[in-house]
């Protein structure tokens, strides 16, 4: 014992001369972002993410396949019945690119929406024994939505070039490039708003896992994928479909390849509520999750 | 003069019980508690009453204290899983934790796969996984299966594999919750050896265990705490010799904080025992445990141990389904596990017994400071009964002339 404390004196002076980082555990009412220890952790999105997908396509048959799959089945479904009832079409749009136009943006939304709102629970058992900052996991599970986005996307540009050939579609290049990101922002804003407030009240309240699937299959109902919201029959049913995040997103998509105009009112309630949403998300998770181990 | 590389300053830890209620909040629990106004459900419980203490670079100190004493919610604290009621801690220097290895771990994944996943959760970088990978890999003797997902090893295996990143992890202060109560005996030796190198080193290390043998060895000074507060923080072999003496078996499985497993034990007896205070038994008759285990649902590969430590809690006989490579299906309810023994070779004195469930990789329950188990003194093959300095085993032996 002597002998180890010896060596232990002697190793001392090595201290002096590492980085020296001080910080302070302590109960911390005050809400900071903590940008920088996020940064610091950036690997571990990297991690997450991976892990997510990976889990996700290992041991099936057609592997990503999947990804480009639900959202061309869903489009031939919408497709038909558009026909079928004779749905309205906006700005001379065929019906399949109409459709899996709205469905790439809202499968992000949705499978992003339902990653994050579940991962806290289902990452219980490692927040409960190690530390990191929490907001990497419900982070991670929207950004392996987008990898299923890039998957489906990698369709949607031959589908795109097929109907421009066949002539019903003008493409207006410039405003495809910027509407793109744009829409992308507004989706993923909205997603990882929602969801991680919906992480966080997940891990209060078991209630939440039935509250997102039934959610989603209520909000296809008010999101321009099947069809379009501007052919309500009520003037102000327009503006509270116009609360919903994604009617932005998929409007400023959409109409950079179509022939239809952007309510501009609407668009603007739109990316609002998505912003609104990001900001209710972060703050009430950045504020309950120091307690998350305890809940978990 | 350095400054202590850790200082804990008054940290209380309060906890708010809510009786009868489910282990999570459901919403409608808390509309109603809203509505009626009522708190008088809850009630504070403080698992840790204003504690405090300084670790100096390079030392390496032992945490001891019965279960449910503080110990794992200080580690919590010190790790930043929990925050404090009140209080604080300053750091100055990158503390890795180890309340459980494998953390993050997949069964979908592949063990090269989990390495980097696992390793990067314990915060390491990606780089420095990259370094120590052969490293890893060699320790943990795991080579031929890296690319197979881990739900196809053995738990065994999957607990080599994790305990090898972790011994890989090269932070300033280390924090070690009781992780080596799972696992083969060897590996266990190997994974002390590796922490005593790291204390060598010159790592801070905060070692929690109930292996006081493994504290005596690893740890210069130990904490002692006892409901929640350090009752003495002082050299290891003061404060085990004051744990020892005051340390009172009660003889009976706890049922009362094993509410939440899934699996328990409820009852430990040995079946010659005709006297139904306490548990006892004599020198080299034969001797049949019995271990009621509560299973909340069907449950395969269960694998239960017995340990026999002495006095100084230093273990002398290990019983364990593992070494004979029997493993028990647990059904719903209550089931009885027995362990036979043809001659038990203890010499009369107080032993305790630690008990195990697990799956070799995740302990179900643990008994630790539960059980005592009194070997009366009885005709055995002595004539006398070895001191306190002879050692507690008796075996069979002649003496003759050449």
């Amino acid at each position: 014992m002597s002998c180890f404390l010896c060596g232990i004196i002697v190793n001392l002076p090595l201290y002096v001369s590492l980085p020296y980082m001080e910080y302070e555990i302590k109960s911390d009412e005050k809400l900071n972002l903590g940008i920088a220890e996020l940064w610091r952790y950036r690997e571990l999105f990297y991690f997450f993410t991976w892990r997510d997908i990976k889990v996700k396509y290992k041991q099936t048959f057609l592997g990503f396949a999947w990804a480009v799959l639900q959202p061309l089945i869903l489009m031939a479904i919408f497709s038909e019945i558009g026909e079928a009832f004779n749905i309205p079409r906006e700005g001379g749009l065929p019906r399949p690119l109409f459709a899996y136009s709205g469905l790439l943006l809202w499968n992000v939304f949705t499978s992003g929406v339902t990653n994050a709102g579940n991962s806290m629970v289902i990452n219980a058992n490692i927040i409960k024994k190690i530390y990191f900052p929490r907001l990497i996991i419900p982070i991670s599970g929207v950004l392996s939505s987008l990898f299923d986005f890039v998957m489906a996307f990698a369709l949607f540009i031959p589908m795109l070039g097929y109907y421009i050939w066949q002539g019903g579609v003008r493409l207006h290049l410039i405003s495809f490039i910027l509407a793109l990101p744009a829409s992308l922002i507004i989706t993923t804003v909205a997603t990882f708003g929602v969801g991680s407030l919906l992480a966080a009240l997940n891990l209060k309240y078991r209630d939440f896992r039935y509250v997102i699937p039934f959610m989603i299959s209520v909000l296809l109902f008010a999101t321009p994928v099947i069809y379009p919201i501007s052919g309500s029959h009520f003037h102000w049913a327009k503006y509270l479909f116009a609360l919903n995040p994604l009617y932005s997103a998929i409007e400023i998509f959409r109409n950079s390849f179509s022939n239809g105009n952007l309510h501009i009112y609407l668009v603007m309630i739109s990316s609002c509520s998505s912003l609104l949403f990001f900001t209710i998300g972060l703050f009430y998770f950045r504020k309950t999750e120091a307690y998350f181990a305890d809940l978990a | 003069m350095m400054k202590p590389i850790l200082e804990i300053k008054n940290i209380s830890k309060r906890f708010r019980i809510q009786h009868n209620l489910q282990p999570y909040l459901s919403l409608r629990d808390s509309v109603t508690s809203f509505f009626k106004g009522s708190k008088s459900f809850s009630e504070d419980f403080y698992a840790l009453k204003d504690v405090s203490f300084n670790v100096e670079a390079g030392q390496s100190i032992g945490i001891i204290g019965k279960n449910g004493a503080g110990k794992s919610t200080l580690l919590k604290i010190l790790s930043k899983i929990t925050p404090p009621t009140t209080g604080s801690i300053i750091s100055r220097g990158r503390i890795a934790s180890l309340l459980e290895v494998g953390t993050g771990f997949h069964p979908e994944l592949t063990g090269r796969e989990n390495i980097f996943l696992n390793g990067s959760i314990l915060g390491m970088k990606r780089k420095e996984i990259q370094s120590k990978f052969d490293e890893i890999v060699d320790f943990s003797g795991t080579e031929k299966f890296l690319d197979t997902p881990l739900k196809h090893y053995s738990s065994g295996m999957q607990l080599r594999l994790a305990f090898s990143v972790a011994a890989f992890l090269d932070p300033e202060i280390l924090i070690i919750d009781e992780v080596l109560a799972v696992g083969d005996l060897d590996f266990q030796k190997k994974c002390l050896g590796k922490m005593e190198d790291a204390g060598k080193t010159g790592k801070t290390i905060l070692f929690v265990s109930h292996n006081l043998a493994a504290v005596q060895n690893l740890c210069s000074k130990t904490i002692l705490i006892h409901q929640g507060s350090i009752q003495q923080f002082d050299d290891t072999g003061k404060v085990i010799s004051t744990y020892i003496t005051q340390h009172r078996m009660v003889n009976k499985i706890d049922l009362s904080r094993r509410k939440n497993k899934k699996i328990h034990f409820t009852d430990f007896r040995i079946q010659e025992d005709v006297n139904s205070n306490g548990i006892h038994t004599y020198p080299e008759k034969e001797c049949t445990f019995l271990i009621d285990i509560y299973s909340e649902s069907e449950t395969d590969n269960v694998q239960v141990g017995i340990g026999i430590n002495d006095r100084n809690n230093i273990r002398l006989i290990s019983l364990s389904t593992g070494f004979l490579a029997t493993k028990y299906k647990l059904k719903k309810g209550i089931n009885t596990v027995i362990c036979k023994v043809d001659s038990l070779p203890l010499k009369p004195d107080t032993y305790y017994v630690q008990v195990y469930v697990g799956n070799g990789f995740e302990a179900y329950d643990v008994s630790y400071d539960e059980i005592s188990m009194e070997v009366l003194p009885a005709d055995f093959y002595y004539k006398s009964v070895p001191d306190y300095s002879q050692g507690s085993v008796i075996v069979k032996h002649e003496w003759r002339e050449k």
